[in-house]
């Protein structure tokens, strides 16, 4: 194409990159691929939605709020902070099969486990189980390092001392009388959480591992004295421990507290009704925040989710509208090379 | 470096071979260091420069906030990773600089040079030298420093220099020692020397030494003349002796390296700009979170209290407020992320290597590739909208060819025919074994009457072989290397030298010349040397006869005055000759003799050593002394010379104003030459209404001059305006229309659609002149087809302060403006006084040391490599040899680079801002608390890590039409001039999507997730959860929003693009692994929070949920935008697209391209008879004119239709064109000849075929055809890149198609 120059030291490097011709491929943003491509993704999220919905309608959910904020309501006698060990009940009727498996959730209202400091007040290696750190607490755990009478509080920190401690116990009412539903408290936590993140030091008993630290303020009892009934349920890796110290990323939240998936109930709950005993022990009126029971079941997307649902069919709508009034533009103001 | 500053000197006394007595003054020594730092100080020094950078600061504030428990939100590694890796990217390049001025430094430190100590001389290393030692040269050696000459081997203490390294011309330069010293051989007289010199402190001026020689009681005075400069190069010399007066740093080489000005862009100072509002933005809104943060902590966190309580000193809300705030600029600094400053620099640097590697802007002759010299300002280069040029050396080869001469009356050189066939070049070689092979003429009378013998010719070329003073290298027998002055000197020896007249050497005695094959000597008795005041210059020799004779040639206007009465036919016809002459745009230059007697020289000699010797108004004696004698002389002739015009540059002129650039033309030349340079590189046209010519003497007349052309200019617009309103057509209306009052006044102000025609335009001219006075509103619409010439002196009062306004008003409305005779000082004037009054970005190029002030003072300085040295080049910040290559450097690189930063900042501000304020709307949730969505290292990753590759090549590569197309299509820059593609308002649409992206990605996460479980129930509502699927999401629809913002797919577009979404997922992972966790489990809290999150359906599905929800409005308002308002890149792109898609062999492209490049070659061989010039030009130009040449204007292209610009929309274009019933393609099509020339270009339209061809073929290739006439095709050339062309001229345009085929 050109004649050949003279070649010489100083003559730039002829290669693809250095004379920015690399091989490159040029998106357009043409109507060919855009109206056809928002139809198409239109009708995706459409299906998407319309199967979310679906899905989400078929799952049940039911909550018991037992704060006790009316005056009626049967936990009202526990709001008062100077009962202890306050107990109450709750009725409710199940008027078809619940079916299983059942989650049952305990939930916070305005309960700020996403502040910043709370959130950061824990020492992560006293929880993987060093033990240096059970004598000298990190500074993260401020303000609950060390109790009045300067020993360390193991596990230290906001987060561990706030641990949700209230209990329930549910069982079915049958002609009068209750048959106590069995309630799975294995695996509710993260398996991670479980075998990796947190660990007990490898002390046997695990109550030596404690000596010389104390509890932390609001617990009623030591660490390792979590689940008197199942002595691999304690320390660090108790179950209910475990889904506390993962904390919540809004105010509103909640956690898993059991399944329910033994005996009778594997099927889920049976249509009848039912009663809640509630331990009631932690205050959360002071500022205004709620409790709550939920029960649930899960489909292969998790729980109940109507959100998601909608927003897929909105989206997929806006899409296919989108695309007649692009091809409407496009028609009218095309390019006139097009052909 | 750091010596301590010693007082200003006053003044300086160095007495030779006393080095004791020179200490007590503490000179510098001639040692030099240029380097910064050593090892030692260079953290120290590096660190404190760089913390001088306001974001650096910034940075280490910010880090100094993290280490304050109570406000670090963050980890101190966030801050201090990026920071570290910034400062030692910076550090590393500062390092590598300052080692290779280290090694430059020590390779000239440690030359040796020969230093008179005690008597012998003693090899000593430069820096060793001291101020006041004696110091022996020997040819071609470097100066050691700046050297009072004592003595030389040459008689008279003459030595010869080359000043190539100090100023860059090449050329040789004579000094000479002061007369008591230059027979200083021996070197006992020279070790007992002890004379005392007091001169002027070091200062940097080349060209100036003043001070006294103080020996035995007596006073020598000292000259620049008497100096050797550290730099120049000894030659011709075999060896002479110096007294260092400034050594190191004091030179005036060094004295003259000061930096230079640093040049920021305007996109630079718009960046800076949005920076400080950044900040702002950051504060208000850690004024806000603050503020919700006092509120929550009253109204919640109070109550809160028995889970989280308040802690000392944290033990009020106010105060938890004021934390709250520094917690909050910690998290929210990545809104100017500090990797922004880095990555334009990486940018920029990228952008200058394709500058440098560019093969199109290598000039294979003179092997020069172009470089970027200043790497911080490429995309100002597709931002200009003034360009000032040199004329000599830029537009011009400044390669003079002695062209024609008329001798007794008679001319030679005049072709008889000049549209025929060129002549044969005259073969000299059987003539004269001595010429020069390389010259060339054409008419073989000359040769002739050479041979014959003609007294005259003889006694002509004699003149032209002695009087000069070239200097003469043989270095093989009948070898000559002339060494000249200027190149016209050059030329005139030269031929001479063929003619038969052979200069050979020269002694300060004696020239010897072969004069038609004899040897013969001349014995020189003197040389009569040219100044810019005399114009002329002589010499006086006897001849071997003994006859004394007095040559002389200079300006005719000077000569011809000082002419013997009995000349007066003669020299009318020879007048008539000049003008001639002038008028084809040649340098002129009269010669003269006169005989003198014994008696006449003794008398005369006398005088003038009298004159010489005389030591005040030594030079006002010497030109009455010379004065006296070059009277009553005969005429000879007179010889006109062709300043070469630059390949390339009417076409590069006419493709830059078609790109609305402006271009100037600053000369020293005088107003004749300058216009007809103008017309030869068609910045004027015969098509122009008006050229106004401003020259007037007086404040006043320029005044009224400047008013009359504005009138003028008004009156015309006015019937144009008359005209339209009957419909005229063609290209005046389109030339109108963009000029547009009728489109302006809708005040749509469209400025958005850059290059959707003449619109975005106007509505821009109309805002900015809105700064401006009233009057200088209007002329800028005006802006119609008319050019001003403007003298240097009438120049002189247009640049008061009174007057500038109206200049500048008057100026800007004429298409293009040409000022001449104007000093260097006057050239960086006009510069200063556009970016003064225009605010706009001005471009000056030139090639030599009187364009330096120009080029320092404008925004882009472009030095021409050429003729000139490399003064130019070294102030410059881009340099190439051809002036051509300039459009390839604006519309090209310059366009590229600019869209490129403009697409990379737009891109970048929207990322960070939709990676940051998601932790404002998470703020609202949290209790304000400054709890960061993300995890500390996403954070810290997310901006050099995870996005910072994609933007960089797209910032790098990405182009959105071919470089051909940008050059074919001028109006392409528009954008650029406008600054349409990054301004406040694309700023606050970038920040408007950012803050949209970043409510999408909280608030989907947030309505999703709050009540979702994983398919085994557990919630998916945990804070680690929510911060993964957030930033997967981040990650997601950035990299999303990158691939729509890339035009461009090259394979590192694919890797970095692929590769940043592998990384975050494969980083992500593995920082989440429970291996990484069990080394240090105080560290990464995530461990897990991937794998969890990632394997639930109900994450993707709300990952995908919020990228639809941010692109596709993004999608399809791109996509409407591009139907309903394409710019003119996104309909090139696309005509590009579709013929790619039909690619079809056709015919036209190659025969079309032909015609064009025919036509040019044709416009070089007659555009040559319009260059002007003035002999000397190179060393004076500020001559009386020598002739008013007639300025016989070659009616060539109608360069009006296509420097107009276009009235309609480019769509409107492509249709009409389409519609043509018998569009040229067709013509081409059906012939089989033309088939075969072009390869396959589809009939797409007429522009896009003619266009299509050149995208294999570089410009150069367009002149270098056989000449064969026709200007309408030189309109097709063009004519594609105007849409306004009417149908008219395309059927003439095909009539030339059928002709070429």
């Amino acid at each position: 194409m050109v004649k050949e120059e003279l070649s010489t030291e100083n003559r730039p490097d002829n290669t693809a990159f250095t004379q920015q011709r690399l091989p490159a491929w040029q998106p357009i943003l043409s109507a060919g691929i855009i109206i056809p491509g928002f139809v198409l993704i239109g009708l995706a999220f459409i299906g998407i939605g319309v199967a979310l919905l679906v899905t989400s309608q078929s799952i049940q959910v039911m909550e018991i709020d037992y704060t006790g904020v009316d005056q009626g309501s049967p936990c009202f006698k526990c709001t008062d902070s100077t009962v202890s060990n306050c107990k109450c009940e709750i009725e409710f009727t199940i008027d078809k099969l619940f079916e299983g498996p059942v989650f049952f959730y305990y939930g916070l209202s305005n309960y700020f486990q996403n502040y910043r400091k709370y959130g950061a007040s824990k020492d992560a290696s006293q929880l993987s189980g060093d033990l240096d750190y059970f004598t000298s607490p990190a500074t993260e755990c401020d303000p609950y390092i060390k109790d009045n009478n300067d020993k360390p509080i193991v596990p230290c920190g906001s987060i561990a001392n706030s641990m949700f401690n209230d209990s329930f116990v549910l069982s079915r009412l049958i002609n009068g009388a209750k048959e106590v539903v069995p309630l799975d408290g294995k695996g509710i936590s993260w398996w991670t959480d479980y075998n990796v993140k947190y660990r007990n030091p490898s002390i046997t008993p695990l109550k030596n591992a404690f000596n010389g630290t104390v509890k932390p303020i609001n617990w009623p009892r030591p660490a390792y004295e979590l689940d008197t009934s199942d002595p691999a349920n304690n320390g660090f890796i108790n179950q209910d421990f475990l889904v506390w110290m993962r904390r919540a990323a809004l105010p509103n939240f909640r956690k898993l507290y059991r399944r329910i998936t033994e005996g009778n109930y594997a099927d889920g709950l049976p249509a009848g009704d039912y009663s809640l005993e509630i331990t009631y022990n932690y205050p959360v009126l002071s500022f205004d925040g709620r409790k709550k029971v939920v029960f649930s079941n899960v489909s292969w997307m998790g729980g109940k989710n109507e959100f998601l649902g909608i927003a897929y069919l909105v989206i997929g709508s806006l899409c296919v509208i989108m695309s007649i009034v692009m091809l409407i533009v496009y028609a009218k103001f095309k390019f006139p090379d097009e052909d | 470096m750091f010596r301590k500053k010693p007082p200003p000197e006053e003044e300086r006394r160095v007495r030779a071979n006393d080095r004791e007595y020179n200490e007590r003054f503490q000179y510098a020594s001639n040692c030099i260091m240029t380097s910064k730092y050593n090892i030692i100080t260079f953290l120290p020094v590096n660190l404190f420069e760089q913390f001088q950078e306001v974001a650096n600061t910034y940075f280490l504030f910010l880090l100094i906030l993290q280490l304050i428990p109570q406000i670090s939100s963050l980890s101190w590694f966030t801050t201090i990773v990026p920071l570290a890796l910034v400062l030692s990217i910076t550090a590393v390049k500062d390092a590598t600089d300052d080692y290779f001025r280290h090694r430059s430094d020590n390779q000239v430190n440690n030359r040796r040079s020969q230093v008179l100590m005690r008597g012998s001389l003693q090899n000593e290393k430069w820096m060793n030298v001291r101020v006041g030692d004696i110091i022996k040269l020997e040819n071609n050696q470097f100066v050691a420093a700046d050297l009072l000459l004592l003595s030389s081997s040459e008689p008279h203490g003459l030595c010869y220099i080359e000043t190539a390294e100090l100023d860059g011309e090449t050329n040789m330069k004579v000094r000479q020692s002061v007369s008591v010293t230059s027979e200083f051989g021996d070197l006992n007289i020279l070790s007992s020397f002890d004379g005392e010199v007091v001169c002027e402190p070091p200062n940097n001026k080349l060209d100036r030494f003043r001070g006294t020689l103080y020996w035995r009681d007596k006073k020598y005075t000292l000259t620049n003349q008497n100096m050797l400069l550290r730099g120049c190069v000894l030659r011709n010399t075999e060896s002479c002796f110096g007294l260092v007066i400034f050594a190191g740093p004091d030179t005036k080489l060094m004295q003259n390296s000061g930096r230079t000005k640093f040049k920021r862009t305007s996109i630079d100072r718009l960046m800076n700009t949005l920076v400080r509002w950044i900040f702002g933005f950051l504060v208000c809104m850690g004024v806000i979170l603050a503020l919700g943060n006092a509120v929550w902590e009253r109204e919640v966190g109070s109550l809160f209290q028995r889970y989280l309580p308040w802690e000392p000193p944290v033990d009020n809300f106010l105060f938890s407020a004021f934390f709250s705030f520094w917690s909050y600029v910690i998290i929210l600094n990545t809104v100017v992320p500090i990797s922004l400053y880095v990555s334009v620099e990486v940018i920029r640097l990228g952008h200058s290597y394709f500058i440098n590697w560019d093969q199109k802007m290598f000039c294979s002759l003179c092997s020069t590739a172009a470089e970027a010299r200043t790497t911080t300002l490429n995309e100002e280069l597709g931002q200009v909208e003034y360009v000032f040029s040199d004329k000599t050396g830029t537009l011009t080869q400044n390669i003079m060819s002695f062209n024609k001469c008329s001798i007794n009356g008679q001319t030679y050189g005049e072709l008889a025919d000049p549209l025929g066939p060129l002549p044969k070049r005259l073969d000299f070689t059987q003539f004269n074994p001595l010429a020069d092979p390389d010259f060339s003429f054409y008419d073989e009378k000359l040769l002739e009457a050479v041979k014959v013998g003609d007294s005259h010719t003889h006694e002509f070329f004699r003149l032209l072989s002695l009087c000069h003073t070239v200097m003469s290298e043989e270095k093989s027998e009948g070898e000559l290397l002339y060494k000249a002055q200027s190149p016209d000197e050059g030329a005139l020896v030269t031929a001479a030298r063929n003619f038969g007249f052979v200069f050979r050497s020269r002694t300060p005695r004696t020239i010897t010349t072969t004069e038609m094959g004899r040897t013969v000597t001349y014995s020189l008795l003197a040389i009569l040397d040219f100044n810019n005041i005399r114009k002329r210059m002589s010499v006086i020799v006897r001849n071997p006869e003994g006859k004394i004779r007095l040559y002389c040639k200079g300006a005719d206007t000077v000569l011809l005055e000082r002419l013997h009465p009995s000349n007066q036919e003669l020299m009318a016809v020879t007048s008539d000759h000049l003008n001639d002459y002038a008028a084809d745009g040649l340098r002129t230059l009269a010669l003269a003799y006169k005989d003198l007697s014994e008696d006449d020289w003794e008398e005369w000699s006398e005088s003038h050593s009298n004159a010489e010797k005389s030591t005040d108004y030594r030079e006002d004696r010497l030109a009455s002394a010379y004065e006296q004698i070059e009277q009553e002389m005969m005429l000879l002739g007179a010889t006109a010379i062709e300043d070469k015009l630059q390949e390339g540059v009417p076409e590069t002129i006419a493709v830059l104003s078609l790109a609305n650039i402006k271009i100037w033309v600053l000369t020293g030349d005088k107003q004749e030459t300058a216009v007809n340079i103008g017309y030869s590189c068609k910045m004027l046209t015969d098509d122009m209404t008006e050229v106004f010519i401003i020259s007037g003497h007086t404040v006043h007349s320029v005044r009224q001059e400047l008013r009359n052309a504005r009138k003028r200019m008004l009156e015309l617009s006015q019937k144009k305006d008359g005209e339209k309103v009957e419909g005229m057509e063609g290209w005046g209306e389109a030339c109108f229309r963009t000029n547009g009052f009728e489109d302006g006044q809708k005040g749509d102000g469209t400025a958005e659609r850059a290059g959707g025609g003449g619109g975005g335009g106007e509505g821009n001219y109309l805002q900015r002149s809105q700064h401006s006075s009233h009057s200088s509103n209007f002329m800028d619409i005006i802006s119609g087809e008319c050019a001003l010439v403007i003298n240097g002196y009438s120049l002189a009062h247009a640049l008061e302060a009174d007057m500038e306004v109206e200049f500048v008003s008057t100026a800007c409305a004429c298409k293009a403006v040409i000022c001449c005779r104007v000093t260097p000082l006057q050239k960086a004037q006009v510069v200063e006084l556009i970016k003064k009054h225009k605010k706009a970005v001005t471009l000056a190029i030139g090639d030599g040391a009187n364009d330096v002030c120009m080029i320092k003072s404008a925004h882009i300085g472009v030095g021409i490599s050429g003729q000139e040295g490399i003064q130019a080049v070294l102030a410059s910040d881009y340099s190439f040899s051809q002036f051509r290559f300039l459009q390839r450097l604006l519309l090209v690189h310059g366009r590229w680079s600019y869209l490129r930063m403009c697409r990379f900042l737009c891109y970048f501000f929207y990322k960070n801002f939709a990676f940051t304020m998601v932790h404002f709307w998470f703020g609202f949730f949290c209790g304000f608390s400054a709890q960061t969505v993300y995890d500390q290292y996403f954070i810290t990753l997310y901006n050099i890590v995870y996005t910072s590759l994609p933007v960089l090549a797209m910032g790098i590569f990405d182009q959105d039409v071919p470089d051909q197309r940008s050059l074919e299509y001028p109006k392409l820059y528009e954008p650029g001039q406008l600054n349409l593609l990054f301004n406040k308002k694309e700023f606050f649409i970038c920040i408007a999507q950012g803050i949209y992206t970043s409510l999408v990605l909280f608030f989907v996460p947030y309505a999703v997730l709050s009540d979702a479980t994983q398919s085994t129930g557990v919630p998916l509502a945990d804070y680690q959860t929510f911060a993964v699927t957030t930033a997967t999401a981040l990650v997601i629809v950035v990299s999303v929003q990158i691939a729509l913002d890339t035009g461009f797919w090259t394979i590192f577009n694919h890797v970095f693009v692929w590769g940043s979404l592998g990384t975050y997922f494969t980083i992500m992972i593995a920082l989440n692994s429970q291996t990484v966790f069990r080394i240090f489990p105080n560290q990464f809290h995530f461990v897990g929070s991937s794998q969890n999150t990632l394997m639930q359906p109900v994450v993707w599905l709300t990952i995908a949920l919020a990228t639809a929800i941010c692109i596709v409005p993004v999608l399809a308002f791109r996509f409407l935008k591009l139907d309903l308002r394409p710019q003119l890149s996104d309909t090139v792109r696309y005509t590009q697209l579709v013929r790619q898609k039909r690619r079809k062999p056709a015919g036209v492209a190659g025969a079309w391209r032909g015609a064009g490049s025919t036509s040019e070659g044709r416009l070089l061989a007659r555009g040559s008879s319009r260059r002007s010039g003035y002999a000397f030009a190179h060393q004076e130009g500020f001559g009386e004119l020598i002739t008013s040449g007639k300025n016989m204007r070659l009616s060539s292209l109608a360069l009006a239709s296509f420097a107009s610009r276009h009235s309609t929309s480019w769509i409107e274009t492509l249709r009409r064109k389409k519609n043509t019933p018998t569009p040229p393609s067709t013509a081409g099509e059906s012939s089989p000849a033309q088939s075969c020339l072009s390869g396959s270009v589809p009939p797409l339209s007429n522009s896009s075929s003619v266009l299509g061809n050149s995208q294999e073929t570089p410009i150069e290739e367009e002149t270098d055809t056989t000449p064969v006439d026709n200007t309408p095709s030189e309109k097709v050339l063009f004519s594609v890149t105007s849409p306004a062309l009417s149908a008219a001229s395309k059927a003439a345009d095909h009539q030339v198609s059928a002709e070429d085929t």
